[in-house]
């Protein structure tokens, strides 16, 4: 019974989210009048795309699986800042962390001065490498909480057990961890993979020109600078087709876990081993640590001289941010929640669509539906919230869907037999069970919402700055300082916010 | 003193609002941020048509045009104010404008005679660069030179567009020739103006494809005469930044009475030290001396609208065949 409302509900949620997503797309071919058949050129850009997502969701989770795992065994101070800071890099505006970026890895960057020091040549950053190194910025720490998540849902009861059989730490790893990683794996390889997809501007500064073309460049250029909303509607769907490829091929690909139940205890690595692996540990922190921190290091110290020159708008701005993100965290959870009720391979599947849709797709749908009803500066917040809930989706029900579908098979015959049910189900199963994942998402998705610039400009706010925009007014007024001062204000709040929720959240172990 | 002014608004709005007539600009985004024009702009207008202008920020000049044609007939705009010459044919053929009859005595380093579009401000496409680092006089010396350069991505940005109009209206046939010598000296191509500069000032590019007035931002509000702006022998784009009014404005009357006010000396003396372009109206009290031209008129280059409609798709085309290598 209360299976089958879950499943109501989720069907419900998943309904609801294509109305949103798919909307907004017919209104765009309707207006056009038609498609269009893709050119050369688009063909060219549709196998840049998929060649840069690929090869950044396998680099990307690649070097994630050793730091997930030294994360999952050690005990040290710092840990809980540093799985914090995996947060950081993934909620920060593109053009900040492509600044932050070109300051360590640029032709005068922190890298290249150290390189010239010891005698080496320049290192260039731009090409598809570059479009992969920016990537890998962004989302190995989201493939890393995702690893982790999944080696903190192995019962501390079986770490415990292999202790005790002195298992060495290859069959533990082959006993315990293969099974949780091809259940995880395949997921955070699609997730990533449908993130970088939709790449723009980071692929094409870094990519270094044309070359680095991407269907979100020519989705764009088809909005903006032809006005071809056929042509722009057509890219779209074939941005869609792509990503749902990655997310069948992601649901074929895992595997059901065989860990089992286990009792919830805090997780204690007595397997943990000794001598050089410990060593090898500490080196993949480090420098994971170095990799993620430093280019966050420079944008704050370029941020601080810009402090002096806040414009007066910055606080209100900032209120807006936060307001907006606080209202996406909110419907992002509780849609989730809704999703992740039903369990449903396809549901899931579902969930990962909206990052095939870009916001200027989605916005521009919306405004051709609303603009006959109402004027659209009127919904500019509204729809930013929206479209900000829709962005984070994938992310969160990624992480809940497991953790909901964890507590329902360890401890759903037991509610059963109890007539846990609704509600009461709710608080009493899945709510305790789902607390750290909830607190992740939440942070994740207030997070993401305050860098995302969105579909503000396209809406038109007089008088309704949000720090994004704000930032890039300033940019666009030579102001770089002050802009940069804001970058750090945004930083500051985005990661204020995403650990508020996120330790919130958290359980003593985490 | 500034509550008190407020508080007397809200009083006044109350039972003003039903007359005070709204005369609605659609205009690209930093025109209306507070370092821009717009808030300036719109006191000195109100102080004198007796209505509330509102101002609507949408992107840039070609995002501007895309969301008029997005609400076609149901626009609520009077007045688009931020198209340039490169928009212009596109902006035409939608029929959304019409003839407003204003006209001024330009300063323009051409014949202005459309009745349509107002031209409001202009300036130079230009590379800008430190005043110790290198300085080419040409395309073919800059691409024989191992400087680096920043540009624009000409499918989503206007000063990306302008500079492929130019090597095409410099180098007709030869263009693809100069955009494949100068391949080696790109550091990388950026969506918009915003992230090519930023990269510039970050010293990632010797130059950065950026306006003539550029340096006088510099000079002016930070006293930093550091950053020169080259001008180049085969002559410099030139952008010409243009405003209308609507065919369906609902407040005709006050829109012409905006354009008219908009190429007045009132608006004119406003533009350059907030837009950071040349006025289009040479204003009564002369310019700061950084504004003074580098480029001589007769090396003023410009494509018709017509024109630059036409060579946009080819040339596009081959830009980026060139430079995908």
């Amino acid at each position: 019974m209360a299976l089958r409302a879950g499943a109501l509900i989720a069907r419900g949620s998943a309904g609801l989210l294509l109305a949103l997503l798919f909307a907004p797309l017919a209104a765009i071919l309707i207006r056009a009048g038609g498609g269009y058949l893709p050119a050369p050129a688009d063909w060219a850009a549709v196998r840049f795309t998929l060649l840069q997502a690929a090869l950044s969701a396998l680099v990307s989770v690649a070097l994630a699986l050793p730091v997930a795992r030294a994360l999952a065994r050690r005990r040290f101070p710092g840990r809980r800042l540093f799985i914090a800071l995996t947060g950081a890099p993934f909620i920060l505006p593109v053009i900040v962390a492509v600044m932050g970026l070109v300051a360590i890895f640029g032709v005068r960057g922190a890298l290249n001065t150290a390189l010239a020091q010891l005698g080496l040549g320049p290192l260039r950053i731009y090409g598809l490498h570059g479009v992969v190194l920016a990537h890998v910025f962004f989302n190995m720490p989201l493939a890393t909480r995702m690893l982790l998540q999944g080696w903190q849902a192995i019962p501390a009861e079986r770490f415990r057990l292999a202790a005790q059989l002195n298992l060495p730490p290859a069959a533990t790893f082959r006993l315990l961890e293969v099974p949780m990683l091809r259940q995880v794996v395949p997921g955070a390889l699609a997730a990533i993979f449908a993130i970088c997809l939709a790449s723009f501007a980071v692929a094409l500064i870094l990519g270094g020109g044309p070359r680095a073309t991407t269907v979100e460049l020519a989705i764009y250029q088809a909005f903006t600078f032809d006005f071809d909303l056929g042509r722009a509607a057509v890219l779209a769907l074939m941005q869609t087709a792509l990503v749902a490829l990655a997310a069948v091929a992601a649901l074929v690909f895992a595997r059901a876990d065989g860990s089992g139940a286990g009792l919830g205890r805090p997780i204690a690595r007595w397997d943990a081993p000794r001598g050089w692996r410990r060593g090898a540990d500490v080196l993949v922190l480090m420098l994971a640590a170095a990799f993620l921190a430093a280019p966050i290091l420079s944008l704050a110290l370029s941020g601080l001289p810009g402090l002096a020159q806040l414009p007066a708008g910055i606080w209100g701005a900032a209120m807006t941010s936060v307001l907006v993100a606080l209202a996406s965290a909110a419907l992002t959870c509780l849609l989730c929640l809704g999703m992740a009720a039903g369990l449903s391979a396809v549901v899931q599947g579902v969930g990962l669509l909206p990052l095939a849709l870009s916001p200027l797709v989605l916005g521009t749908g919306w405004f051709l539906i609303l603009n006959p009803v109402i004027a659209p500066s009127v919904l500019a917040l509204p729809m930013l919230v929206a479209v900000n809930t829709l962005m984070a989706m994938p992310f969160c029900l990624r992480i809940l869907a497991p953790a909901y579908a964890r507590a329902e098979s360890d401890h759903g015959r037991l509610a059963d037999q109890l007539g846990l049910r609704g509600l009461a189900r709710l608080r009493w199963l899945v709510l305790p069970r789902l607390r750290p994942a909830l607190g992740f998402c939440a942070g994740l998705a207030a997070a993401l919402s305050m860098g995302d610039l969105g579909v503000i400009t396209l809406f038109g706010t007089s008088g309704q700055d949000t720090l994004p925009l704000l930032m890039y007014r300033l940019m666009g007024a030579y102001r770089t300082e002050a802009a940069s001062a804001v970058g750090l204000i945004l930083m500051a709040l985005s990661f204020g916010l995403f650990w508020l929720f996120d330790r919130g959240g958290a359980a003593p172990d985490a | 003193m500034k509550h008190l002014v407020l508080a007397t608004g809200c009083l006044l709005a109350s039972q003003a609002a039903a007359q005070t007539p709204v005369l609605n600009v659609y205009t690209y985004d930093s025109f209306d941020s507070d370092w821009g024009p717009g808030p300036q702009i719109e006191q000195a207008f109100e102080a004198q048509c007796a209505c509330d202008l509102v101002f609507t920020p949408a992107g840039d000049g070609a995002a501007l045009l895309s969301k008029l044609r997005l609400e076609g007939a149901r626009s609520k705009a009077d007045v688009v104010l931020g198209l340039d010459t490169a928009l212009m044919a596109q902006a035409r053929a939608t029929g959304l404008f019409a003839p407003a009859q204003v006209s001024a005595d330009y300063a323009l380093p051409l014949a202005w005679t459309d009745d349509t579009f107002v031209p409001f401000d202009w300036g130079y496409f230009a590379f800008v660069g430190n005043a110790d680092g290198p300085k080419p006089h040409s395309f073919r010396e800059l691409a024989a030179s191992d400087a680096k350069i920043v540009i624009e991505d000409p499918r989503s940005s206007t000063p990306g567009l302008g500079l492929l109009l130019w090597v095409q209206k410099a180098y007709g046939d030869e263009a693809p020739e100069i955009w494949k010598a100068l391949s080696d000296n790109i550091v990388t191509v950026t969506p918009g103006w915003s992230e090519a500069y930023g990269m510039f000032l970050e010293g990632e590019a010797d130059l950065v494809l950026s306006y003539t007035t550029s340096p006088a931002y510099h000079v002016i509000a930070e006293d930093d005469d550091s950053k020169v702006a080259l001008p180049f022998e085969e002559g410099n784009y030139m952008q010409v930044e243009v405003a209308a009014m609507t065919a369906h404005a609902p407040q005709p009357d006050l829109a012409r009475q905006f354009l008219a006010f908009l190429v007045s000396d009132k608006a004119q003396s406003i533009l350059p030290e907030t837009n950071w372009m040349y006025p289009a109206v040479k204003p009564a009290t002369p310019l700061p001396a950084a504004f003074d031209q580098i480029v001589p008129a007769d090396k003023a280059l410009l494509m018709s609208p017509e024109e630059a409609e036409a060579a946009r798709a080819p040339a596009l085309d081959a830009w980026r065949s060139a430079l995908a290598r």
